[in-house]
C-alpha cells in the first residue's frame, strides 16, 4: 500500500514538475495572446468585417512574397508561379495568406495554436477541392514541429505574428531550424515608436476599429533594427526591408519609405557553411547547440 | 481568358444557348447582321488570336464617316489624320466563328456548352461561417449542376442572370424598330465611307461590306419599319434612295442660318468646312435579307456582386445610332479580364468584390457617359423643331471644325 502511496505520490509529482515545466516552457507561444485571437475565430473570412486590414494586406504582401521568389528562381511558369515551393504559414490565423499562395501553386503548411482558427480554416478550405490538396492546417506552434521538420521548408511567412510571440529569439532559432539552407523568411510587424502607439493602438483599436481592440500590446512591438539584429546572429542574411502603410480611407495598403509603422522583411537563412570558416563561427556554434536544447 | 497566362491552371464553362457556329468557307451572301468594331475591339480580338481569322474569313475597313442632318447642310466628317482604319464592318457570324476556332483552342481550360440553359441559380450566402458551399451553384436544362466562384452574364439585354441576382436595371424602350438588310450598290466603289443621315424619324446608315455591297441599319417608328418590311424589293430601295438624298425637310429658314454659321467658321478657320461627298445610290436589296427589332436603352445600377459580374448588353444596352453597342461590350470584357488576371496572379478568390469593384467603376465612368450623350442625340436628333435643327446644326457645324473633339470622339477608342 506504502508503494501504491508512493508510485501515485511520484506520479503527481511528475505530472506537477511537467506541467510546471510546460507552462514555464521557453515557449513562443503566449497564452493570452491566444485567449483574443480565440474570440474572434469565426470572423475572419468576413472580409469587411474584423479583420478586412488582414484580407487587403494581401494585396500588397502576396506580391512582395511572389516577386521575391520569382527572382530568386531561374525557372517558373507564370501561370502557376510558386509551383514545387514548400511554404509554412506561422500563425495562419483563418488561413486568410495561406490560400493566396496556394492559388499560386505552393505546397502550404499552416500551422497556429489557436484551435478555433485551424478548424476555420479547415472548413473554408475544404470547398475549394484545389486548395484543400495544397493546404494542410495544423494546430500547433512552431517548436512542437521542429523536431519532425528539420530543413524542409522552402520559406516561412510569418506575418503579423512575431509581435505576439514571447519569445523572439527562441521563435527566429526554431524557422532556422525548419527551414532549408538558402531558404527565405519573410515577416510583417509593428515597429515601436511613439507613432505606431498613436496610430496603431489608440486610433486603430480604440478609435476606428480597424483592429480588434486588445489585439496588440505596444510593449511587444518591434523595431526593425532590433529584429534584423536578432535575425543576423541566428543564421540570417536580411536582404529586404521596406515600410508599409495603411489608408483606412481607401482600405488599401501601400508600400512606403518610413518603417514607423508597419514593416516587412525579407530573410535568407545562410547557406552550407564554406570550409575555409572564418573564427567567428567556431564561437557562435555553441550557442547554436544550446538554442537546440533550449 | 482562356489564353491567358494566368489562368493557366483555371476552369472556364461557357454556356451557349445557341448551336457551334463555325465556317469551313464562307456563304456567298452576307448575313444581315453586322457590326462596326472599333480599333480598340480589334486589338481585344487579336490579343486572343481571334483577329487573324476573322481577317481570313471577311471584313471590310472603312476609313471615314460622314454624319449629316436631313434638316439642313450641316454634315460632320470623321477621319484618323493618318489614313489608318477608323474601323471595321464585319459580319456577326465572322466574329463568332473566328471566337469558336480560338475556343477550341483552349478546349482544356474552356468547356463550351452549345445548346444549354440554365434554369437555376443558387447564390451563396454573405454570412461566412455557415457550412453550405460559398460558391454560386448553376442548374441547367438538362439536369447537370456547375459550381462556379465567379459567374459572369454576358446574356443580353434581357439578362436572366441580372434579373436572378435581383440588380436594378434602368430601363426605356424608344418607340423604335431597326430595319437591317443588305444592300447591292448601283456601282462599284471604293466603298471605305460609313454613311449616317439622321432623319426626324430616325438616323438611317449605310455599312460598306465590299466594293458592291453595304448593309443597311434604319431606325424608324415601329410603323414605318413593318411597313419597310411589307414594301417589294423595288420600293425599299427607292425609299432608301430618297432618304439619303431627298431635302424635303430643309426649311429656308435653316439653310440660311446654317450658310452663314458656315461661312462665319471658314473666316476663323479655313479648314474647317470638310468636303462633302456623295453616299453611293442603291441598286438592289438581298432577298430574305430584310429584318427588323425593336430598340431600346438600358442601364444597370450595379455591373457587379459577390460572386456576379455583368458585361455586355446585359449590363447596358445602347442605341445603334452610334455603332457602339458591341464595342462597349468588348470594352467592358478587355476591362474585367485585366482584373482578373491580375487577381488570379495574386492568388486572390476570382469572386472577390474588392478586384470585381474596381472593373465596375472603371466601366461605369466610361459607359454612363456614351451611353447618355447617345441617348441625347437620339432624342435631339428626333425632331424638326426648328430652335432644336437650329442648335444641332450649329453644333454639328461646330464639332466639325474643331479637329481634337472630333478625333476624340468614341471611334477612335
Amino acid at each position: 500500500n506504502i508503494s501504491v502511496v508512493l508510485m501515485t505520490f511520484k506520479l503527481s509529482l511528475f505530472r506537477f514538475i511537467v506541467k510546471r515545466l510546460f507552462s514555464t516552457s521557453h515557449s513562443s507561444v503566449d497564452s493570452k495572446e491566444m485567449k483574443k485571437f480565440q474570440l474572434l475565430a469565426h470572423k475572419w473570412w468576413d472580409e469587411e468585417g474584423e479583420y478586412a486590414a488582414l484580407h487587403s494586406m494581401n494585396d500588397i504582401r502576396v506580391p512582395f512574397i511572389r516577386d521575391t521568389l520569382l527572382s530568386m528562381s531561374s525557372n517558373y511558369h507564370l501561370g502557376n508561379p510558386l509551383s514545387g515551393i514548400k511554404i509554412l504559414d506561422v500563425g495562419c490565423g483563418g488561413g486568410l495568406l495561406s490560400e493566396p499562395l496556394g492559388r499560386l501553386g505552393a505546397s502550404v503548411t499552416g500551422i497556429d495554436p489557436v484551435e478555433d482558427n485551424i478548424r476555420t480554416a479547415d472548413r473554408h478550405k475544404s470547398f475549394d477541392p484545389v486548395l484543400a490538396k495544397r493546404i494542410q492546417y495544423k494546430s500547433s506552434s512552431l517548436e512542437e514541429i521542429v523536431e519532425e521538420s528539420m530543413e524542409t521548408f522552402d520559406v516561412i511567412v510569418a506575418s503579423e505574428v512575431v509581435e505576439h510571440v514571447a519569445d523572439l529569439e527562441m521563435f527566429i532559432k526554431c524557422c532556422s531550424q525548419v527551414l532549408k539552407p538558402d531558404g527565405s523568411l519573410f515577416i510583417t510587424t509593428i515597429n515601436k515608436t511613439q507613432l505606431s502607439y498613436v496610430l496603431g493602438i489608440v486610433v486603430a483599436e480604440k478609435i476606428m476599429g480597424i483592429v480588434p481592440e486588445g489585439t496588440h500590446e505596444w510593449e511587444k512591438f518591434i523595431p526593425p533594427e532590433e529584429l534584423e539584429h536578432l535575425l543576423e546572429s541566428n543564421g540570417f542574411l536580411v536582404k529586404t526591408v521596406k515600410g508599409m502603410l495603411y489608408n483606412p480611407l481607401s482600405g488599401s495598403w501601400s508600400w512606403t519609405e518610413s518603417m514607423s509603422l508597419n514593416y516587412a522583411v525579407h530573410a535568407v537563412k545562410a547557406g552550407a557553411q564554406p570550409t575555409d570558416t572564418p573564427p567567428e563561427t567556431d564561437i557562435q556554434q555553441p550557442s547554436a547547440t544550446a538554442g537546440t536544447a533550449g | 481568358l482562356g489564353h491567358d497566362i494566368h489562368f493557366h491552371d483555371k476552369k472556364i464553362a461557357l454556356l451557349e444557348a445557341g448551336p457551334r457556329k463555325d465556317y469551313d468557307h464562307l456563304p456567298d451572301s452576307y448575313s444581315n447582321r453586322v457590326s462596326s468594331i472599333s480599333p480598340g475591339s480589334a486589338t481585344l480580338l487579336s490579343s486572343c488570336g481571334a483577329w487573324d481569322h476573322v481577317c481570313s474569313l471577311r471584313l471590310k475597313p472603312f476609313r471615314r464617316m460622314q454624319v449629316w442632318d436631313a434638316c439642313s447642310e450641316a454634315m460632320i466628317v470623321f477621319e484618323k489624320d493618318d489614313l489608318d482604319d477608323m474601323g471595321y464592318i464585319v459580319e456577326n457570324d465572322v466574329i463568332m466563328s473566328a471566337l469558336t476556332k480560338q475556343l477550341d483552342a483552349v478546349a482544356d481550360r474552356v468547356e463550351v456548352f452549345y445548346r444549354s440553359k440554365a434554369v437555376g441559380y443558387t447564390w451563396p450566402l454573405p454570412s461566412h461561417s455557415c457550412d453550405t458551399s460559398p460558391w454560386v451553384q448553376v442548374e441547367l436544362a438538362d439536369g447537370r449542376r456547375l459550381q462556379t466562384k465567379l459567374l459572369i452574364g454576358a446574356d443580353g439585354h434581357n439578362s436572366v442572370v441580372r434579373k436572378e441576382a435581383e440588380i436594378q436595371n434602368i430601363e426605356h424602350q424608344y418607340d423604335q424598330s431597326a430595319v437591317v438588310a443588305t444592300l447591292h450598290l448601283s456601282e462599284a466603289t471604293d466603298n471605305n465611307v460609313a454613311w449616317q443621315r439622321f432623319l426626324p424619324t430616325g438616323p438611317l446608315a449605310l455599312l460598306p461590306l465590299s466594293d458592291t455591297a453595304s448593309s443597311l441599319v434604319w431606325s424608324t417608328s415601329h410603323d414605318h419599319a413593318l411597313e419597310l418590311l411589307a414594301m417589294d424589293e423595288e420600293t425599299f430601295v427607292d425609299s432608301i434612295n430618297s432618304a439619303f438624298w431627298s431635302n424635303i425637310n430643309h426649311s429656308e429658314f435653316i439653310d440660311t442660318a446654317g450658310a452663314m454659321f458656315r461661312s462665319a467658321i471658314s473666316l476663323l478657320k479655313p479648314s474647317g468646312t470638310a468636303v462633302r461627298q456623295l453616299p453611293p445610290s442603291v441598286a438592289k436589296v438581298d432577298p430574305e435579307s430584310r429584318a427588323m427589332f425593336p430598340l431600346g436603352m438600358g442601364h444597370a445600377t450595379e455591373y457587379v456582386q459577390h460572386r456576379v459580374a455583368l458585361i455586355g448588353d446585359a449590363a447596358h444596352r445602347v442605341h445603334p445610332l452610334a455603332g457602339q453597342g458591341v464595342n462597349l461590350g468588348f470594352g467592358d470584357i478587355a476591362c474585367l479580364a485585366h482584373h482578373l488576371s491580375a487577381a488570379a496572379f495574386n492568388g486572390s478568390d476570382l469572386g472577390s468584390l474588392k478586384h470585381l469593384l474596381k472593373f465596375e467603376t472603371e466601366r461605369q465612368r466610361h459607359n454612363v457617359s456614351l451611353i447618355a450623350a447617345t441617348d441625347v442625340l437620339k432624342r435631339l436628333y428626333s425632331t424638326t423643331l426648328a430652335p432644336l435643327v437650329l442648335l444641332r446644326t450649329w453644333g454639328l457645324q461646330a464639332t466639325n471644325a474643331l479637329p481634337p473633339v472630333k478625333v476624340r470622339s468614341h471611334f477612335s477608342e
